[in-house]
């Protein structure tokens, strides 16, 4: 019996797509069969993300409307033992799957994958519903903010409301030299602020653009320092104790000694 | 050798230090479920109940949502404060 997991955000372009496509990716490189769930209906993306866009037949709207079988909806990754992708309709609305639909997807597929990953759509509405009605847990994905972190704040008391509790959180495309500035939040302030568990965090990366644009997921780049990150997340959530980088702490002693003696801080 | 003082003791307010703390007011509000009519009707039933006793100046009568620490001091909580100038007391009331 699998684990069914959603990857939220409320606010969008924080990462959430990027996530789960490197999260299943590191998840099926570890051996765990995994299946990657579009649930952005109208505005796929993680097929582009994953490259598997040409590959796409049936769809998740398909699936729940009994147009076709789950197994001819799901593509196989080739590039990845164990790793399958269910992407979302383009051409529907989210109204096109409820959230009793997503729940028996999702206890049919964990029947038979160890993860299926949920790619929340943004918002608050109909798709965030459908997204979770299915999910045991829940990643929230947030970049250092004020808006991303207050839509996170907003999403885990939904989450909670829901029964989803002890949501883990990620942060995404922290900057260490504008944190050692003091011009970003740093992971305790978020931390401080939003009240819940650390589940990794991805420095600012341009290899995750390059990835993208190749649409390959980083996680499988070993020079990428994003794609560590989400290797060291997936050991994670199998359970392996893996400290957390401080990122911003490099130059921390050196900053501190320039403070003493009244320079700027660099 | 004061200015050079200052110059020394001068510390520009970190950004991040001022999204903590817009971040930290917002959220008080977002996490109540407060309406702003809601505090409206509070204000209203307030005034009539002071305004049996003393006369107040409606005014610069100031009731808001904001935050306060919690009496353990570990947890900023959300709390109404009311700041109500009071004009005069009825008379016949002791």
């Amino acid at each position: 019996m699998g684990e069914v997991i959603v990857i939220t955000s409320g606010k969008g372009g924080v990462g959430k797509t990027t996530t789960t496509a490197n999260l299943g990716t590191g998840l099926a490189l570890q051996g765990k069969k995994t299946v990657l769930i579009d649930t952005d209906i109208g505005l796929r993306n993680l097929d582009v993300v994953m490259g598997l866009e040409n590959r796409i037949v049936y769809d998740l709207v398909d699936v729940v409307e009994g147009t076709c079988r789950v197994k001819q909806a799901l593509i196989k990754d080739k590039r990845f033992d164990g790793l399958y992708l269910l992407p979302a309709a383009q051409t529907r609305d989210k109204n096109a799957v409820s959230p009793a639909q997503m729940e028996k997807l999702c206890a049919e597929l964990k029947e038979e994958f160890d993860f299926v990953l949920i790619d929340c759509p943004a918002g608050i509405e109909q798709g965030f519903k459908n997204a979770i009605a299915g999910a045991d847990k829940a990643y929230v994905v947030t970049t250092p903010e004020v808006s991303a972190v207050r839509d996170a704040d907003r999403i885990i008391g939904l989450l909670e409301a829901n029964d989803i509790r002890n949501p883990k959180l990620i942060v995404n495309r922290l900057r260490p030299d504008m944190v050692r500035r003091g011009d970003m939040m740093t992971i305790d302030d978020i931390l401080d602020i939003l009240a819940i568990d650390l589940l990794g965090v991805i420095p600012d990366d341009e290899n995750i653009i390059i990835s993208t644009n190749r649409g390959e997921p980083a996680v499988a780049d070993s020079k990428s320092q994003a794609g560590l990150a989400y290797r060291n997340i997936t050991r994670r959530i199998l359970g392996e104790e893996i400290p957390f980088i401080d990122l911003a702490a490099r130059h921390s002693l050196f900053t501190r000694m320039k403070k003493l003696f009244g320079f700027k801080p660099a | 050798m004061m200015d050079l003082l200052k110059l020394l003791m001068r510390k520009k307010e970190n950004s991040k230090d001022i999204a903590k703390e817009r971040l930290k007011l917002v959220l008080i509000h977002d996490r109540s479920t407060f309406s702003p009519q809601f505090l409206e009707m509070v204000k209203g039933e307030i005034i009539k109940v002071i305004q049996k006793y003393m006369e107040v100046d409606e005014e610069l009568l100031d009731i808001q949502l904001t935050k306060t620490t919690s009496d353990d001091g570990e947890r900023v909580i959300p709390a109404l404060v009311a700041n109500i100038p009071i004009r005069s007391m009825k008379q016949g009331i002791r």
